[in-house]
C-alpha cells in the first residue's frame, strides 16, 4: 500500500530548497548566461519572479491599458497582421509585372522599395550604371511612378513606400492620384524609414542633407500629409536600422522611443497638436533570432509607449496611445554558410514578432544573404508566415506567452533596460542632440563589436560560421538572380528623351519655388516637393535643389 | 623586422551600411595595423588619392548592396594611377559569380559573411612584405629614372 504523501515535503520551501541542491549537484559547472540585451537569465523563473498578484498591474487585457497583451481587443485572432514583403528590382515595368502578379495571388497591399540611388537623392543618370535596379526599382518622375501602379486600383490598396526624405515617392503617388482622379483623402499607406535620424545613425541611406534641413523637411511632411491625406502614416520610426547595425534589443528599442519623442517634440514646437499627429505614428523593428528577448522587447514598448506619453503630451485617446508596429526579420543573423538553414532562423524570428504582437511582417528570404532575393526564396519567406498562422496556429489565442513567469520577468526586465538607455539619450539633450554629438553612433558601434566579439571567441554560436560547420562550394549554394542590364540601358536611354522633351520652364518655375520654399521658414516644404512632383521634375532635381539651399550633410567617419 | 601593415578600410558606391567596415576596421586596428577609416560613400577618385596620401599597403572595401559590381573602374583608377604593390580586398555579400569576376578583375581575396576577424587580419599580415617588395621597386626606378 502506498504511504499517503506527507503534505511538508510537497510546501515549495522544501520542494524548492531540494531543486536548488539537485541542479547545483548535476549542473556540474553551469555556464553564466545573459541575453543581447545583457540581461542575466537564470536557469528557471518562478512565481518568485513574477506572480498573478501583478496580473492587474501588468497586464490587463487586449486593448486595454497598459497594453502589453496587445494594442487591440481582438489582435491576431481578428484581422492577423498584414504580410507587407518588400519588393523592387529593376525598372518600373518590371516592378509592375511582379506587383500585379502579387495582386493576382491575394496581395492586398503594396510594399516599394527604391533603388540605392533614390535612397541617396540621385537620378539614374548621375550615378553608376552598374549600381541600377540590383536593390531596388529605378523610379525618377511621377511618370516612373505612374508605370509601377499601372493598373493598380490606389483608391484601395495601401501603398507602403520606402520614402526616406524628401519623400518625393509619395509626392510622385500624390502626383499619379491627381492624374487619375484620385482624391488625396482616399490614399493610404504609410512612407517607411521617414526617420532621418535613423538614417544618419545607422544605415546612412540618406540624400546627404544636412540633419537642420532633414529635421524640418520631416515636421513639414507630417503637417502636410495630417491637413491633406488624412490617412496616410507619415511618421514611421525605425529602431529596424540601429538593431541591424549593431545596436542591443533594448538599446534599439530605446533609441527608437527617443527618436520618436523627439519627432513628436518637434511637431509640437511647430504647433501641432499631438492628438492629431501622434494617431499616425507607426514604428519599425528588427527580430533577431533571440527569442524570449525579442519577444519581452516588444511586450515591454507596448506598455512603455503610452505611459510616455501621457506624461509628456498629456493625451490620453487610444488612437494615439497604440504601439503600432511592422518588423522584419534580421538579416545579420542569416549566414551564407549552409543557407537554408536560414529558412530555420527566420521562422524562429517570425514567432518572436508575432508572440509579440506586431501589426504588420516581413519575412526575409533564406537567399537575401547571398545576393537580392530570388523570386523562389520570397515565396518560402511568404509560406513560412502562412504555417505559422494557418498550420501552426499561432494566431488561435491572443499573447500567449502572456503570464510565463520568464516571460513577464523579462518583460519587466527589458522594459529597465529600454529606460536606462533613454534616460542616456535624455540625459545628452534628446535623441536629435545625441545624434549630432555621435553619442548614439558610438554606443550602437561598441555593441556591434561586443557582439562580434562574442561570435569571434564561440560564447555565442552561430551555426555553420563557428559550430558544426561544412565544406561547402559554389555549387552548394542556390543561384542568385541578376540585373537585366538591357532592360536598364532601355530605362535610362528613356529616361534622357522623356528630360529633354519635357516643359524646362515649368520645372525651372517649381525648382525656383522650391528654394524659395526651403528659404522661407514658414513655408512647407513638402508642399513645394509635391508641385514639383506634379510639374515633372525629377527626384535628383529636387534632392538636388534642397541640398544645396538646405546644406550638405555628412556621415561621421568613426570607428 | 616588424611590418606594420597600413590599410585604408572604405565604402565606394551608393550603400551606407558601414557595421561590417567599423567592426573591421576596429579590429585592425586592435591588431596592431594603422588603419585609415573613411566613412561610405567614397569616390573612386578620392580613394586613389588616399591610398596614394596615406601609402596604404591594402584598400578594404565593404559591399553590402552590390557595390562591389564597380570594383573593377577602382582597380582600373588605381592601375592608371600607377599604384601597384597595393592589394584590394573585398568584404560583404558578393555572389559567387561576381566573386569570379572580382578575381579577375585583379581583386586579392574576398571575404564572405561569417568570415573570422582574426583571418582577416592573418591573411592582410600575409600579403604586406610583398606589396612592400613591389612599391619599394617601384621608387627605385623613379628616382633611377
Amino acid at each position: 500500500m502506498n504511504k499517503p504523501l506527507d503534505p511538508a515535503t510537497l510546501s515549495p520551501a522544501v520542494t524548492g530548497e531540494r531543486w536548488r541542491r539537485e541542479y547545483a549537484e548535476q549542473i556540474g559547472d553551469d555556464r553564466a548566461s545573459e541575453n543581447r540585451s545583457g540581461i542575466a537569465i537564470k536557469a528557471l523563473y518562478t512565481n518568485d519572479d513574477w506572480n498573478a498578484s501583478r496580473y492587474d498591474a501588468d497586464l490587463g487585457y487586449p486593448g486595454q491599458e497598459p497594453y502589453t497583451r496587445g494594442i487591440y481587443a481582438t489582435m491576431h485572432r481578428g484581422r492577423t497582421w498584414t504580410q507587407r514583403q518588400l519588393i523592387g528590382l529593376g525598372t518600373p515595368a518590371e516592378y509592375n509585372a511582379r506587383l500585379r502578379s502579387l495582386i493576382e495571388h491575394g496581395a492586398t497591399a503594396i510594399s516599394l522599395i527604391p533603388c540605392n540611388s533614390v535612397f541617396r537623392g540621385y537620378d539614374m543618370d548621375e550615378v553608376d550604371a552598374e549600381l541600377l535596379g540590383t536593390c531596388g526599382v529605378v523610379v525618377n518622375s511621377a511618370d516612373h511612378m505612374d508605370t509601377c501602379l499601372d493598373g493598380v486600383d490606389i483608391a484601395r490598396m495601401s501603398c507602403a513606400m520606402n520614402d526616406p526624405s524628401p519623400f518625393t515617392l509619395l509626392a510622385f503617388l500624390l502626383a499619379v492620384a491627381k492624374r487619375r482622379g484620385v482624391p488625396f483623402a482616399s490614399i493610404t499607406g504609410t512612407s517607411n524609414q521617414s526617420d532621418y535620424l535613423s538614417h544618419y545613425v545607422a544605415n546612412h541611406m540618406f540624400f546627404r542633407i544636412a540633419l537642420p534641413g532633414a529635421r524640418r523637411i520631416l515636421a513639414d511632411h507630417i503637417d502636410f500629409c495630417t491637413r491633406n491625406v488624412p490617412r496616410w502614416n507619415p511618421m514611421s520610426v525605425v529602431g529596424q536600422h540601429m538593431q541591424q547595425a549593431g545596436a542591443t534589443p533594448a538599446q534599439a528599442m530605446a533609441f527608437t522611443l527617443a527618436t520618436a519623442l523627439q519627432n513628436a517634440d518637434d511637431c509640437v514646437a511647430r504647433g501641432m497638436d499631438p492628438k492629431t499627429f501622434l494617431p499616425r505614428f507607426t514604428f519599425f523593428f528588427d527580430i533577431s533570432v533571440s527569442f524570449f528577448e525579442e519577444v519581452a522587447k516588444f511586450r515591454a514598448a507596448r506598455r512603455l509607449w503610452p505611459r510616455l506619453l501621457r506624461e509628456r503630451y498629456g493625451v490620453d485617446d487610444p488612437k494615439s496611445l497604440r504601439f503600432k508596429f511592422h518588423a522584419q526579420t534580421s538579416g545579420v543573423d542569416l549566414t551564407r554558410q549552409q543557407p537554408l538553414n536560414n529558412i530555420a532562423r527566420v521562422t524562429v524570428q517570425a514567432m518572436a514578432g508575432i508572440f509579440g504582437g506586431l501589426q504588420s511582417l516581413h519575412t526575409d528570404a533564406y537567399d537575401e544573404v547571398l545576393s537580392c532575393p530570388t523570386e523562389f526564396g520570397a515565396r518560402i519567406a511568404v509560406s513560412t508566415q502562412n504555417i505559422l498562422r494557418e498550420e501552426a496556429h499561432l494566431t488561435d489565442v491572443i499573447d500567449p506567452l502572456g503570464g510565463s513567469y520568464y516571460v513577464e520577468t523579462l518583460t519587466g526586465q527589458m522594459e529597465d533596460e529600454i529606460l536606462r538607455n533613454l534616460a542616456t539619450v535624455q540625459d545628452a539633450g534628446g535623441m536629435y542632440a545625441a545624434v549630432e554629438s555621435g553619442l548614439v553612433q558610438r554606443l550602437i558601434g561598441e555593441s556591434a563589436r561586443r557582439f562580434q566579439a562574442k561570435v569571434e571567441s564561440g560564447e555565442e554560436t552561430i551555426v555553420g560560421v563557428n559550430a558544426y560547420r561544412v565544406d561547402e562550394t559554389a555549387n552548394d549554394r542556390p543561384a542568385v538572380q541578376g540585373v537585366d542590364d538591357d532592360a536598364v540601358r532601355g530605362h535610362l536611354a528613356a529616361f534622357a528623351a522623356w528630360k529633354a522633351a519635357r516643359s524646362q520652364v515649368a520645372v525651372t518655375k517649381a525648382l525656383d519655388d522650391l528654394a524659395r520654399a526651403a528659404n522661407a521658414p514658414r513655408a512647407n516644404v513638402f508642399e513645394h516637393v509635391v508641385v514639383a512632383a506634379e510639374a515633372g521634375c525629377t527626384h535628383g532635381e529636387i534632392c538636388a535643389t534642397l541640398r544645396r539651399e538646405l546644406g550638405f550633410g555628412h556621415v561621421q567617419a568613426m570607428v | 623586422m616588424n611590418i606594420v601593415p597600413k590599410v585604408l578600410v572604405t565604402k565606394i558606391g551608393l550603400d551606407g551600411h558601414d557595421r561590417g567596415s567599423r567592426v573591421v576596421a576596429a579590429h585592425l586596428r586592435d591588431a596592431g595595423m594603422e588603419v585609415i577609416y573613411t566613412p561610405p560613400w567614397q569616390a573612386i577618385d578620392a580613394v586613389v588619392k588616399l591610398a596614394i596620401e596615406e601609402d596604404v599597403d591594402v584598400i578594404g572595401i565593404s559591399s553590402l548592396a552590390t557595390d562591389h559590381r564597380i570594383v573593377p573602374k577602382l582597380l582600373r583608377a588605381l592601375k592608371e594611377a600607377g599604384l601597384d604593390g597595393v592589394a584590394v580586398i573585398v568584404g560583404g555579400i558578393v555572389p559567387d559569380a561576381d566573386e569570379a569576376m572580382l578575381i579577375e578583375a585583379g581583386v586579392a581575396r574576398v571575404f564572405h559573411p561569417g568570415s573570422s576577424l582574426d583571418d582577416i587580419a592573418e591573411y592582410i599580415r600575409s600579403i604586406v612584405p610583398a606589396l612592400r617588395r613591389v612599391r619599394s621597386i617601384d621608387w627605385k626606378e623613379e628616382a633611377d629614372a
